[in-house]
């Protein structure tokens, strides 16, 4: 094994999604569904208002059910689907197992999680909905999704020296 | 039909929406094995545009793809939406929120971004750059050191019955609540 395959494993540890990844090979325009899977969530993001500064100002403040009523029964859905997915060994449309990866506590969680919850009171979104507000138009965003990503370098690069 | 597209047309309630989004966990999982993460996108650009030796960018982002196919698609969804499912409708904005909100001048309650805060024009004021340039920062920053945002570890992570997701959940929220209760109403009034 190669040093960069290391590295790469290391990192993957701590981190949230790049694992469980499929260990297919597929030529890109396969990628094409989860743009159309995209597609349909964006819609969904919108027509919710789940992208409205509005809304996420009121789910701080306790002034309306919408947002917990959003989050609460989506995540009863994805419960009940990784269960089932566990419960009926659900395979993937290409026959693969699909396998859970359990997640590490590191005190990343908690610091960086109050972080991105002051960014998210003040921009009223999270990574998603950055990019379905500037696809419906609201163009000023793009310096806030820069911004987001510039944020995510300074963090892989001050990462060695924070505490996890 | 057009009764349809009217239907689809007017804003969407919590109890069609949620669900919807909670779907995305098992489609992702079935068509590709792929856990539901929006936030490392945010990663896969670095690594894909500035990689810069550091080692947290050093991997084979390509493998990722996936999730920029997904994002992208996020942005199209967007437009999609805002334009043949467009509604006339004003929004739904809590009486309580809009009163306090006229205090600090923000009226204009047509779009889903308050457009008297997000603009261009207001980037260049300490307000503007605090809430687009700063939490936009803190976005990218938090959801990386925090390892997934509201997809990857509330939705995903608590799917999965993850603990650390639950913890960082709890830490968006509470950030939340203090940015939005006790600091945003002084960054609102400069």
């Amino acid at each position: 094994m190669n040093p960069a395959e290391n590295t790469d494993f290391e990192v993957r540890s701590l981190d949230a999604v790049c694992v469980n990844e499929s260990q297919l090979q597929h030529p890109w325009w396969f990628n094409l569904k989860y743009l159309l899977v995209g597609l349909f969530f964006g819609i969904v993001f919108v027509k919710a208002e789940i992208i409205s500064w509005y809304r996420i100002q009121e789910m701080f403040r306790l002034q309306s059910f919408h947002m917990y009523g959003v989050i609460g029964s989506a995540v009863v859905v994805g419960m009940i689907s990784v269960w089932a997915i566990k419960r009926f060994n659900i395979r993937t449309i290409y026959g693969e197992v699909i396998d859970f990866h359990p997640k590490k506590f590191n005190k990343g969680n908690v610091y960086g999680g109050l972080l991105f919850g002051f960014g998210w009171a003040l921009t009223g979104a999270c990574p998603g909905p950055l990019f379905a507000q500037i696809g419906t138009g609201a163009l000023v965003i793009v310096v806030t999704l820069l911004s987001a990503i510039a944020g995510t370098w300074v963090y892989g690069y001050f990462r060695e020296r924070l505490p996890h | 039909m057009n009764e349809f597209l009217n239907t689809l047309q007017k804003p969407w309630p919590w109890y069609v929406a949620g669900p919807l989004i909670g779907l995305t966990v098992p489609i992702l999982l079935i068509i590709g094995n792929k856990s539901f993460g929006i936030s490392s996108s945010l990663r896969h650009i670095c690594a894909a545009c500035f990689p810069a030796n550091i080692k947290f960018f050093k991997y084979e982002w390509k493998k990722e793809a996936w999730n920029l196919f997904f994002v992208t698609g996020i942005l199209l969804g967007g437009m999609v939406a805002a334009t043949l499912l467009g509604s006339n409708e004003p929004l739904q904005v809590n009486d309580n929120l809009r009163l306090e909100l006229a205090t600090y001048g923000i009226t204009d309650i047509s779009a889903l971004v308050p457009t008297e805060i997000f603009n261009f024009a207001n980037l260049f004021t300490v307000q503007g750059f605090i809430m687009m340039v700063g939490g936009g920062f803190l976005v990218g920053f938090g959801t990386r050191y925090a390892g997934g945002c509201t997809s990857g570890h509330a939705i995903m992570g608590l799917s999965n019955l993850q603990l650390p997701s639950l913890i960082a959940t709890c830490c968006f929220m509470a950030g939340g609540f203090i940015m939005a209760n006790l600091i945003l109403p002084y960054i609102l009034s400069l």
